[in-house]
């Protein structure tokens, strides 16, 4: 969807609406077009009502659980809500959903930001179509495909690597340990440092793009190697751009449910070592234990989603206010 | 000018002695295995051909390289886990891709019956995006109307604002949403004071997962109408809503339905608000109102955590009949996209 | 044009959508299932109906379901795995027509489950469900365990699988020097409760955690389900784990032989885990069969470790009376029972099974 045509950049007319907005006179008072745009402000309207209504509705059926949790809902890093004097806190899992994606963003940025720049500035247009394509059907895999793949075929060779890690490494806390090693953070973000990278690439790509004409050929003009002219113009101009880009892939690591279940130990508590086998995250959480949850259960399973919300909501503003205020990239975002 | 360039047989072997050194070293040693070599020796390589170039022309130009070969690989080591998603989808996927798999349900398929099949998966995962669409596309059109056609002012911009919030929603959070509103609210009303899971309760989930996506494209799409044409329609006397939906609805048809198409690609992944919402089932169920129903995701993930040894290549089936599903979708609409764009 | 494409679009979805429509399959023709399936019956329900809960028990209800509607054309019955809990919360607010669960009634449930029945609800132990150690280890085919030994692996005391405890256990076996993999369930679940209550009464002092359907101890490994650990097991070297027979046997694990309070180790067999259900005590009163079992029995060549579910039903009162006796009373006939042996579950054993049925007649 890049290929706007020329004259038609969307970042022009942003405050007045194409169509006129209420500028155009009216006949009567009630007639089709006031139906019409009174429909279409409802629309629009009704993503703040689904926003709000997410929050309210979450909070009214936590709440309940909240009132009946023994144990701080902040600090106890265990969960047993179906106990009869309930006890569960998001300690440990919020930890764990933190580290995870925080884990995943380390190692996906670099490589996306790399592929980034090899498609706007390195490769030639034959093969950065297709390669840029290929990324973009990364993002369109089904993240519980990327758990089933991460499962079965994944977790052996980050199982090899996790022993070798704690070989030659093993005198570093996040490495250290006797094992056994396998279903551990390391995996679970590594598989979701794959399901970001696309994120990440693809926004990225598209700012570098942008990259005003005039600013890159003045650095080359001044001798600049190819290089210097990406840390001189291009990265300057992107770094928004790209700060944005890694607050939604931290979005979207944050929220990912699926492949973390099916690759993390799932085991509670809060521990910095990487590749011993446990980990466990919100979403993860909720999908694990989902089933079996009674009335309690469920609503400090809500109650922990609720945090999940703010938190990624929190992530999420942030990024678009980046964004937002640098309209050029906007459309990017998409 | 007197450019001096590297000339590729150093190049070479600088890269021949870097992955000697490097396995000399690691199986000399006993520290690791071939991908052990192939790291160090690619980290060699790169110091190696540092310290050449900056010999031959100079740190800059050495620097320049040094990058390039970076990024270079980065690109290559990205391909290597899609690569091998995909050649494990179709190796270990292949097994099941019978006819049986698609004509029958799990229902009455116990853990030592090799059989069985997504036929009901497919069935809830087709009804719960079409519902999903059929929700999510008249609204998500008609907001974006909104934000192009009639919208200004500070209002305007926070229902902007909040529609690109919204797509950083968390499909799990969407689940939870319906399954605290409509599942456990709702729904007793109508079903003797019970909860009750639903196809429908999933698509309600979809929905809110899709609006967000169809509103920022559909936007995108109107706002590519060129403004004289709409103001040609004004001009012969034609109401705004008339406007809309004769002239700029349809000359951004073509982008409506990519993003749209894009939209339901999306929502037929989602495993977490089916798995909250609709609760699975084994058999099949036309009706998405009422009972248990699965879907195609769900089903991948069930099968995926059954310890029947018939389950994997079932997962592994139908992980490849959705991601076929998904990346149909996704090239279609893409192609819609290129041609529409390039005959404009 | 374009409206052309998009309009050929929706036609093909439309037409994809009526081609699979019209040819599905639940696999209702006939259940070919195992062979002491075909046993009569008795009589036949004509009504349909909704059941939930226990997931231990899933699997032997798949199978009696099976045999049962292929026998009884007009009946319906159907069980979700919903979990004992909210299985029991069903029955008591009337969606299910009984329930299965993993453990008897608690007070305060059967109190609300008898003032919904207007009688009482009765406690049915149908299906035995023996619990395996299971692990997996190279080159050991044979393990052998105690209570204390298996409180201590799963408390994270005992990390290697030389460890002298376990070596001492077993004199011969080459066991390797790597870490224990300890594999609990990660969601709640009565086999948890089963297997913890266990671990509290025959090793109290290594066992600090209680019983409970959550996991309480601990470390480990957590995986969804007893599929999950099964799945686990299977593929991972160093792990242990617990599952249900069935689940073992499925997916081919190796158990573990477990030292009971006569000083045997027993291997995991129906008959065993039978001897160790007719030893136990019936604490129900009149037809309701509650069972209370003892983990340390030292009856010869008994199994401990078992989990015994029970079904939940009213004993009167309730509009499906008939549907439900007759279903109940070909699970708990002896041709229902023996169904169950190929599933890894264990048969109730005769002096039981005949108090069951005798409890089941009396629905109504």
């Amino acid at each position: 969807m890049s290929a706007h045509p020329a004259g038609v950049s969307p970042g022009r007319h942003r405050e007045l609406p194409i169509g006129g907005g209420d500028a155009l006179p009216r006949k009567a008072r009630f007639s089709l077009e006031t139906g019409f745009r009174g429909l279409s402000v409802a629309a629009g309207a009704m993503v703040l009502v689904i926003i709000v209504a997410i929050a309210i509705f979450l909070i009214a059926k936590a709440v309940p659980a909240l009132r009946a949790n023994t144990a701080n809902f902040f600090t106890y890093e265990q969960w047993f809500p179906n106990d009869a004097r309930p006890r569960f806190g998001i300690a440990a899992i919020a930890f764990g959903t933190v580290l995870s994606s925080v884990i995943a963003l380390i190692v996906a940025v670099p490589i996306a930001l790399g592929i980034a720049l090899f498609l706007s500035h390195y490769a030639p247009r034959r093969l950065a179509d297709p390669l840029g394509f290929a990324i973009d059907l990364l993002a369109a895999v089904p993240s519980v495909v990327f758990g089933l793949w991460g499962r079965d075929v994944f977790a052996q060779p980050v199982q090899d690597f996790s022993v070798w890690l704690n070989t030659y490494f093993g005198w570093i806390p996040l490495f250290g340990g006797d094992g056994p090693f396998g279903r551990s953070i390391l995996l679970g973000s590594l598989v979701l440092a794959i399901m970001v990278l696309p994120i990440v690439t693809s926004l990225s790509r598209e700012v570098f793009q942008q990259t005003p004409r005039m600013n890159e050929e003045a650095a080359l003009a001044l001798g600049a190697t190819k290089w210097e002219m990406i840390r001189t113009a291009v990265l300057p101009y992107g770094k928004p751009g790209v700060i944005a880009a890694v607050m939604l892939g931290l979005g979207r690591a944050l929220g990912e449910t699926i492949a973390l279940a099916l690759t993390l130990g799932t085991v509670f508590g809060i521990s910095v070592n990487l590749i011993r086998t446990g980990g466990n995250s919100i979403a993860a959480n909720i999908a694990n234990t989902f089933g079996e949850a009674g009335d309690v259960g469920r609503g400090a399973l809500i109650a922990s989603g609720l945090v999940l919300f703010a938190i990624t909501l929190v992530v999420n503003m942030a990024a678009r206010a980046i964004i937002h205020r640098r309209r050029e990239f906007r459309d990017a975002a998409a | 000018m007197r450019v001096k360039r590297l000339s590729p047989a150093v190049n070479l072997l600088v890269a021949a002695v870097a992955f000697g050194l490097s396995a000399a070293i690691v199986l000399g040693a006993g520290i690791g295995n071939g991908v052990l070599v192939v790291v160090l020796g690619w980290a060699l390589y790169l110091l190696g051909i540092l310290v050449a170039a900056g010999r031959v022309e100079g740190r800059r130009a050495a620097r320049d390289r040094a990058w390039r070969s970076l990024i270079y690989s980065a690109c290559v080591l990205a391909i290597l886990p899609l690569a091998s998603v995909v050649w494990t989808l179709i190796a270990k996927g292949a097994g099941r891709l019978d006819g049986d798999f698609f004509r029958s349900s799990m229902n009455n398929i116990g853990a030592r019956d090799p059989n069985g099949g997504a036929y009901h998966a497919i069935i809830g995962t087709l009804e719960q995006v079409g519902i999903a669409t059929v929700i999510a596309v008249p609204l998500g059109v008609l907001g974006a109307i909104y934000l192009v056609e009639y919208g200004r002012g500070r209002f305007a911009g926070t229902v902007r604002f909040f529609v690109d919030v919204m797509t950083g929603v968390p499909s799990i959070v969407a689940g939870l949403f319906v399954l605290s509103f409509w599942v456990l609210i709702v729904s007793p009303w109508v079903n003797h004071g019970q909860p009750r899971f639903s196809g429908f309760a999933a698509a309600l989930a979809l929905s809110v997962l899709m609006l967000p996506t169809i509103v920022r494209s559909t936007e995108e799409m109107l706002r590519l109408v060129p403004g004289p044409l709409r103001e040609g329609a004004y001009a012969l006397g034609v109401p705004q809503w008339k406007t809309v939906l004769k002239i700029v609805i349809p000359a951004a048809r073509a982008g409506i339905v990519t993003g749209v198409m894009l939209a339901i690609a999306r929502a037929a992944g989602e495993t977490a608000p089916v798995l909250l919402v609709a609760g699975g089932a084994a058999a099949i169920n036309f009706d998405p109102f009422t009972g248990n129903q699965s879907a195609l995701a769900l089903f991948v993930y069930q099968q995926a955590g059954d310890a029947s040894k018939y389950a994997p290549a079932r997962a592994w089936t139908a992980a490849l009949t959705l991601v076929a599903i998904v990346l149909i979708l996704t090239v279609a609409a893409k192609m819609l996209a290129r041609r529409s764009s390039s005959t404009r | 044009m374009k409206l052309h494409r998009s309009g050929h679009l929706a036609g093909i979805a439309l037409t994809a959508t009526l081609a699979l429509a019209a040819c599905g399959s639940d696999n209702t023709a006939g259940g070919s299932g195992s062979a002491g399936a075909s046993a009569a019956p008795g009589s036949c329900g004509a009504g349909s109906l909704t059941a939930q809960g226990s997931t231990a028990q899933k699997n032997a209800m798949d199978e009696w379901i099976k045999n049962y509607q292929a026998q009884c054309s007009d009946a319906k019955v159907d069980y979700q795995g919903t979990g004992s809990g909210a299985g029991i919360q069903a029955f008591i607010a009337g969606t299910a027509d009984f329930a299965g669960s993993d453990s008897a009634l608690k007070d305060e449930d059967k109190t609300k489950a008898d003032a919904k029945c207007g009688g009482a609800a009765l406690n049915l132990p149908m299906v035995v469900g023996p619990i395996a150690v299971v692990y997996h280890v190279d080159g050991v085919d044979s393990l052998q365990l105690d209570a204390p030994t298996i409180a201590k692996i799963f408390a994270g005391k005992i990390t290697k699988w030389d460890d002298p405890a376990i070596a001492a256990l077993n004199s011969g076996a080459k066991l390797p020097s790597a870490a224990i993999q300890a594999v609990h369930r990660s969601d709640e679940s009565g086999t948890t409760d089963n297997f913890t209550k266990y671990l509290s009464k025959a090793a109290e002092a290594d066992w600090t955690f209680g019983n409970a359907k959550a996991w309480k101890a601990p470390g480990g490994t957590g995986a969804k389900g007893s599929d999950g650990i099964a799945a686990l097991v299977k593929s991972t070297v160093g792990t242990i784990g617990y599952v249900e027979l069935s689940f073992a046997e499925n997916s081919d694990l190796t158990t573990a032989k477990i030292k009971n309070g006569a000083g045997e180790f027993t291997e995991l067999t129906g008959a065993s885990a039978g001897k160790t259900i007719e030893g136990a005590k019936i604490t129900g009163t009149g037809n309701d069969l509650t069972l209370s079992i003892d983990y340390r029995t030292s009856t010869a060549g008994a199994y401990p470790i078992v989990l015994v579910t029970y079904e939940i039903a009213c004993e009167k009162g309730s509009a499906k009376a008939a549907d439900i006796k007759a279903f109940l009373n070909y699970t708990a006939s002896t041709g229902g029972q023996s169904a169950l042996g190929e599933l890894g579950y264990a048969p109730l054993p005769e002096t039981v099974r005949a108090k069951v049925a005798t409890s089941v007649a009396a629905i109504g």
